[in-house]
Order: structure tokens, then C-alpha cells, then sequence
């Protein structure tokens, strides 16, 4: 049972200079599953997908991903971040380089991939996320979706065995969020081991194994997406839902 | 602003908001100034080249002896390579590399985490900018180069003036392109270097691939400006008595007591060098903003 856990997370504690954004978090990770963090902003539910693949640096507390212990060895975080694609709110699209040049520079950078590898990998991941067309153009010409689009093919580009998703949906447009969340469900259903802070109900209702509500560093409640959302335990989730719900 | 724009009859004029007639929107963004200059310039050449005197004077500063069948190999254009313009040009190219390259080094030894870097390269900074060029060649070409002359066992005589000028400037300059090059990385978006570490990259592969062509793009105005600037401050080296134009001019002027036309002619060539590298500045700037990506 325990070889099907990917991310271990115990007693994870960061502390921002007087804020305790993460305050004795635990969580563990199935391989294949799909984890959904939700919470009010300022919860430390970012901080927590950020130290997954060491941006953030734990101030105390334990993460293992795949077996590899991640720490300040920065060969090992180098190894994690190898397994570990990351989707950021704000996109970060490489505003210089081309869509195909996006997706194929940490390839050919980190990966040694030859040049005409990259070039085929990438083709592959932009015909999945739906945008081959738009290989030549750089990203100030697309959409937000279609940057968001771009950034997932990127991080697919590398192969990983996770791929965490912050808040990938928050800078979009409202028309452009589901062409985002319907590239995030095909990936959940073809077995990728996911963690999405996201508070798209429709997306954690469909494609979450688990829900985690966070507050002020701390979890609240975590459970099955469909007792979470219809009976939840505590009164605080009670409060969070009916305010992001109406 | 579209309506206008369809009615050939009004334009809104870009200077002042107010709606004009095409042709003084076009009379508007005609650069008078320059105009003027350049009338000025063909004026003064005219004025160089049908007077022998200013034609004397000219070649004198500009560094060209004329042709002479006796003398060959010490006459002719080719002059113009080992004195005056081409001193002056090539002292300032090659001190304005060094300068570019020593400042991409410290700049990115400015954003280092790593305090003793950090700190020398801050050091090395705030002491040079706080010392006048002048006096920081005039230390490099007496007092540095001695010190290294001996310790590398070999003569002062083996550096040559212009060799001790050119690394005196660079270092001098060096220390301003550090600074332009530490703008430049800090002003690129801190979700940049997560994205490309994030991707697995290590710190340099994100700099050298991700971070520094951005930061390059944005402060090449700056460097820009700074290869006129260092244009100007290679007049400086002719009190190490290096024949750049500066020097030629004050010998010549000293010698023929001609002083408003060897000055005059010597700020003429300065302004011809500076104002046509700055339209080639402000060229570079408008395609940079015209492909912003």
C-alpha cells in the first residue's frame, strides 16, 4: 500500500518572517490520484504546493516525492523538480522565445534532449493541450487561456510523474477558464498524479480524489469530493463554501 | 480616436491632443533640431573643405597626413588608423567592451545570494563610482600598473599608454554597466526565474537562458548611452599623452596659436561621432518597442 504513495508531507511548517503561513500540515499523496487544496486566501495552501518542489523552503518538517527526500541538497531538489511540472497562476511563459522555444527549452537545457527530440515532444504536448497551430507565435499573442495552455504542454514537456497546478485558473478570463480545466480533466483521467489549488468546483467535483480545506495554515477538513461539497464536517468549510458558492 | 482616424481631413496631433490637418500632424514630428544640426554640420564642411587653413587644421586633428611620394607608409588614410579618430574610436570600443563585460560579471555578482560575492562586488562598485575617471586613470596609469609591472617581474615600459588607458576606463565604466545590467535582471518578473527553476533548470542555465536575454533586451538603450558617454570620456586619456584627437588638437592648437579653429573643428567631430551614435540608439530603442514581447 505504501509503494502507491507518491508525496509524503509530515508535520510541514513555514514561517514567513512574523507569519506562520504553514502551521503542521501532513498529507500524503497517491500515485495516479488527484488532490484538490482549497481555502481563503492567505491560508497556505500555495506555500504548500511550493514546497513540494522546493520554491518555498520548509522551516521544519518532512517531503518526500517518489522516494527522494526533498532538502536544501540542491541535488536533490534538481531531481524533484525533474519529476515534479509546476502550472503557475500568472502563466510565466518565457515572453521571448516562441511557443515551440517555451516548450522545448527546458528540454533540450535540463534534459539533453537533441534538438530534433525536443522539437517532436513538443509538437506532441501542443496537439495535446489543443494549440499546435500557435507553435510560432510568441506568447503575447495568445490568450490567456491559450499561455495557460502553453505553460501545462511546458511542464508536460518534461515528462513528470506529478504535476501541481496553482491556481491555474485565477488571472483567466471567464470564457477561457473551462478550455483550461478541460486540458487539467484529461490529464487527471489519463492517470497523472495531480495537486491543484483551485476553487473550480465543477473541475474537483469531476476529477478530485481528495479535497483538502485549509485555514490559516492549518487543515481544516479533507475528505471525497462529494461529502465535501454536500456535508461538510466543520463549520468553518460550512462558511467558506456558501461564501465561494453563493 | 477610430473616427478620426477613418476621416482623411483631421488627425489628432501625437505632441499637443489637438485636432490639426494631416500636414501639421507631419510638420509636428519633423525633429527641427536635428535638421538644424545637420545644415550646420554640411555647412562646416563646406567651410573645412574650401579653406586650406581649416583643411590644415582638420587633418591635423582628425589625425591625417596627407599623402606624401617621399614618405610612404607614413602618409595616406591609413594614418587615420594609428592616430587621432581611429585612437579615439578604437580606445573607446575596446574600453567600452571590457566595460560591458566586467559589468555583466559584477552585475551578476550584485543579484548573488552569496554574501562574500554580494558584498565584494558592491565594494568594487561604490568605491569606483565615488572617484573621478580622471583621477582613477591617472592612479591605474601611474600606480596600479607599476605595482603589477613589478610583481609580474617586467617592465612599466611593457604597457603601453593606450593598453593602461583602455583598462582604466573599462574598469571605470564597468563599475555604471554593472549597475544598468543588476536593473536589468531585478526588473524581470520573479515568476520567470520560478518557472525556469521549476522546469529543473539550476541557477546559471535560468540566467544565462531565461533571465539575461530578457534583462539584455531591456537595458540595451542604456548600454547604449553609455558607449556615447564613453565616446566623450575617452578625451580624458589625452593627459596620459595618448594621440587621440583631444591630444592632437591641444599640440596643434599650441603650436599655430589657431585656437577657435582647432577647438571648434574638435568639438564638430565629437558632436558628428555622438549625435550619430545616439540616432543609432534611438533607432534601436523604437524596434525594441515596436517587438515588445
Amino acid at each position: 500500500m505504501s509503494d502507491d504513495i507518491i508525496i509524503i508531507i509530515e508535520h510541514l511548517v513555514k514561517q514567513f518572517k512574523t507569519l506562520r503561513a504553514v502551521d503542521d500540515v501532513s498529507l500524503r499523496v497517491g500515485r495516479g490520484k488527484v488532490l484538490v487544496i482549497i481555502g481563503p486566501s492567505g491560508s497556505g495552501k500555495s506555500t504548500v504546493l511550493r514546497c513540494i518542489n522546493h520554491l518555498e523552503t520548509p522551516t521544519s518538517g518532512l517531503i518526500m516525492v517518489d522516494g527522494i527526500h526533498v532538502d536544501a541538497k540542491a541535488s536533490h531538489i534538481n531531481a524533484v523538480r525533474a519529476e515534479v511540472g509546476m502550472v503557475f497562476q500568472q502563466f510565466n511563459l518565457f515572453p521571448h522565445l516562441t511557443v515551440l522555444d517555451n516548450v522545448c527549452i527546458a528540454q533540450r537545457v535540463v534534459r539533453g534532449r537533441p534538438a530534433e527530440e525536443c522539437r517532436r515532444v513538443a509538437l506532441t504536448q501542443l496537439e495535446r493541450v489543443g494549440i499546435p497551430e500557435k507553435a510560432s507565435a510568441y506568447p503575447s499573442q495568445l490568450s490567456g487561456g491559450q499561455q495557460q495552455r502553453v505553460a501545462i504542454a511546458r511542464a508536460l514537456a518534461m515528462n513528470p510523474k506529478i504535476m501541481l497546478f496553482d491556481e491555474p485558473t485565477s488571472a483567466l478570463a471567464p470564457e477561457m477558464i473551462k478550455e483550461v480545466l478541460d486540458v487539467m480533466q484529461d490529464l487527471a483521467r489519463s492517470g497523472m498524479t495531480m495537486v491543484c489549488v483551485t476553487h473550480e468546483m465543477g473541475f474537483a467535483r469531476n476529477a478530485a480524489d481528495e479535497i483538502v480545506f485549509m485555514d490559516k495554515g492549518k487543515i481544516v477538513e479533507q475528505g471525497d469530493p462529494e461529502t465535501f461539497y454536500t456535508n461538510p464536517r466543520e463549520e468553518r468549510t460550512r462558511v467558506f463554501l456558501s461564501q465561494i458558492l453563493h | 480616436m477610430s473616427n478620426f482616424q477613418k476621416n482623411p481631413e483631421v488627425v489628432i496631433s501625437p505632441a499637443s491632443g489637438a485636432i490639426v490637418s494631416p500636414i501639421a500632424s507631419r510638420l509636428e514630428k519633423v525633429q527641427w533640431w536635428l535638421l538644424a544640426v545637420i545644415l550646420a554640420g554640411l555647412l562646416a564642411l563646406y567651410f573645412i573643405l574650401t579653406d586650406e587653413q581649416m583643411t590644415r587644421v582638420f587633418f591635423a586633428v582628425a589625425g591625417y597626413v596627407p599623402f606624401d611620394p617621399t614618405q610612404p607608409g607614413t602618409t595616406g588614410a591609413l594614418t587615420l588608423l594609428t592616430r587621432g579618430i581611429g585612437i579615439t574610436l578604437r580606445t573607446a570600443l575596446s574600453a567600452y567592451l571590457l566595460a560591458v563585460t566586467i559589468g555583466l560579471l559584477v552585475g551578476l555578482a550584485r543579484v548573488s545570494s552569496n554574501p562574500i560575492i554580494n558584498n565584494l562586488a558592491s565594494l568594487y562598485v561604490e568605491i569606483i563610482r565615488g572617484v573621478p575617471i580622471l583621477v582613477l586613470l591617472l592612479y591605474i596609469a601611474f600606480v596600479v600598473v607599476p605595482i603589477v609591472a613589478d610583481a609580474l617581474g617586467l617592465s612599466t615600459r611593457d604597457f603601453p599608454n593606450e593598453v593602461r588607458v583602455i583598462v582604466g576606463l573599462g574598469i571605470a565604466y564597468g563599475a555604471f554597466e554593472s549597475e544598468i545590467f543588476r536593473a536589468g535582471i531585478q526588473s524581470i518578473e520573479r515568476g520567470q526565474m520560478e518557472a525556469a527553476r521549476a522546469l529543473g533548470m539550476n541557477y546559471f542555465q535560468a540566467m544565462r537562458h531565461i533571465i539575461l536575454p530578457q534583462a539584455i533586451r531591456r537595458v540595451l538603450p542604456a548600454l547604449g548611452n553609455d558607449f556615447i558617454a564613453m565616446l566623450k570620456d575617452s578625451s580624458l586619456v589625452s593627459v596620459l599623452g595618448v594621440s587621440d584627437i583631444t591630444q592632437l588638437a591641444k599640440l596643434y592648437a599650441s603650436s599655430t596659436f589657431l585656437f577657435f579653429q582647432t577647438y571648434s573643428l574638435l568639438g564638430l567631430i565629437y558632436l558628428t561621432l555622438t549625435i550619430t551614435l545616439s540616432r543609432g540608439v534611438r533607432w534601436l530603442e523604437m524596434r525594441l518597442s515596436q517587438d515588445r514581447r
